[in-house]
């Protein structure tokens, strides 16, 4: 995997290796933020941005980093990032930060960011790292809105805030509650693995035929 | 911001705001772990541990370095750090020390820097300003409950290698399955306490 191209790095991102569906990584805040479509939102995008600057920091000085101090020196680097997401949140989106509380910060430990400086960047150039960052953070982001579009609608009747049940729809008070945010990520982990499994059935069998 | 009964704050951080049940802390190494119940229980003890010193530690630095200073938003870095540093250092003395110790916790130490429960304990302690008892209860009721989540996931997988799961579902589909009708569960004692 020394020379990944451009091309590959989106489809891996978002879809053969979905950080979230395949790696099982960074679980916490995708459960955690996706009762409401906003929230999910305003925590991809953050992610994007930690992701990829880190990833691109990681990549420049990972020609002077030594070996064995290397977890330490991308965990600061991750933090410093968070600070910035963390300031800017508190400045401009004040109701959003309280909302997402602890979970911002939770960012330094979310795995997805660990684990692809540690795969990804320490082996590659910049560019293609912060690429590379950008695709995985799109890939978590859109898993976070798939689940929290389901959530939003059935456990609160709106979509982005908006009511869109009409007047006799009850609230499913079970989606917004944790159980809920459980069961959807299960259901959306399901159905791409089947997916997935009937696409992959279904090219074996065009190779065959192709032979 | 309360004068919440510290007991009731450890109870609390059990039952009512379970760390992974209610706040989803710590799933990563709750699903790639919670394969055996003794596995389970190793991680859980030195997650409870480390959880209740480094809440104490981070309580501390906050309290009296990062206020009298105006760094609050240092925090991060801070807490990372210390906990990181924390954990390094049991390691050694453990290992020099208590080797039996060691041998029982040894292999979970360095996966516990990355554990989002840590840090997501001292963050809840400082956004919902705790006093330093508070602070210790909280941590170690948390680590309790962490502890308890995990060695019952890990005694209801032990049953699911015999039963028969559909394809795609097999792996974490079905664990977040098993931890969603645990969170049902929990939601029960509910009515108990509210924190929060």
């Amino acid at each position: 995997m020394a020379k990944t191209r451009a091309k590959d790095v989106w489809i891996m991102g978002i879809w053969k290796e979905n950080p979230v569906i395949i790696q099982v990584l960074g679980i916490c805040s995708a459960l955690a933020v996706t009762n409401r479509m906003d929230n999910a939102l305003i925590m991809g995008v953050g992610l994007i941005f930690v992701t990829a600057f880190s990833e691109l920091t990681v990549s420049l000085l990972r020609m002077h980093t030594p070996k064995h101090i290397r977890m330490m020196v991308q965990v600061l680097i991750i933090s410093a990032f968070v600070i910035i997401v963390d300031i800017y949140l508190k400045a401009y989106l004040p109701n959003a930060s309280k909302a997402l509380g602890p979970y911002v910060g939770l960012i330094i430990t979310n795995c997805i960011i660990m684990g692809r400086c540690e795969v990804f960047a320490q082996k590659n150039k910049p560019a293609i790292s912060f690429l590379d960052g950008i695709f995985n953070g799109i890939g978590y982001t859109l898993v976070l809105m798939v689940v929290a579009f389901a959530r939003e609608l059935l456990g609160f009747g709106t979509f982005f805030g908006i009511p869109v049940m009409g007047e006799g729809w009850m609230n499913w008070v079970i989606m917004i509650m944790p159980p809920g945010a459980f069961f959807m990520l299960a259901l959306v982990v399901w159905g791409v693995n089947t997916l997935r499994e009937k696409r992959e059935i279904s090219e074996r069998a065009g190779e065959v035929k192709a032979r | 911001m309360n004068g919440l009964n510290p007991f009731v704050l450890f109870a609390a951080s059990i039952f009512t705001s379970n760390m992974i049940l209610a706040n989803f802390l710590g799933m990563c190494s709750f699903i790639a772990v919670s394969k055996d119940i003794k596995t389970s229980l190793g991680l859980g003890q030195a997650v409870t541990f480390v959880l209740t010193f480094t809440t104490v530690i981070n309580y501390l630095l906050y309290r009296h370095v990062l206020v009298p200073m105006n760094l609050e938003y240092l925090r991060y870095i801070v807490f990372i750090i210390s906990i990181a540093a924390f954990v390094q250092l049991v390691e050694m003395i453990v290992e020099r020390h208590l080797p039996i110790l060691h041998h029982a916790l040894g292999i979970f130490l360095p996966l516990i820097t990355v554990n989002c429960a840590i840090l997501g304990v001292s963050l809840f302690m400082v956004i919902r300003k705790y006093s330093l008892i508070q602070s210790v209860a909280f941590g170690f009721g948390s680590g309790v409950g962490w502890t308890m989540a995990i060695v019952a996931l890990a005694g209801l997988k032990k049953r699911l290698n015999e039963s028969r799961v559909p394809k795609g579902l097999k792996g974490a589909g079905i664990t977040l399955i098993i931890t969603g009708l645990m969170a049902l569960g929990f939601m029960g004692f509910s009515g108990m306490v509210q924190i929060s």
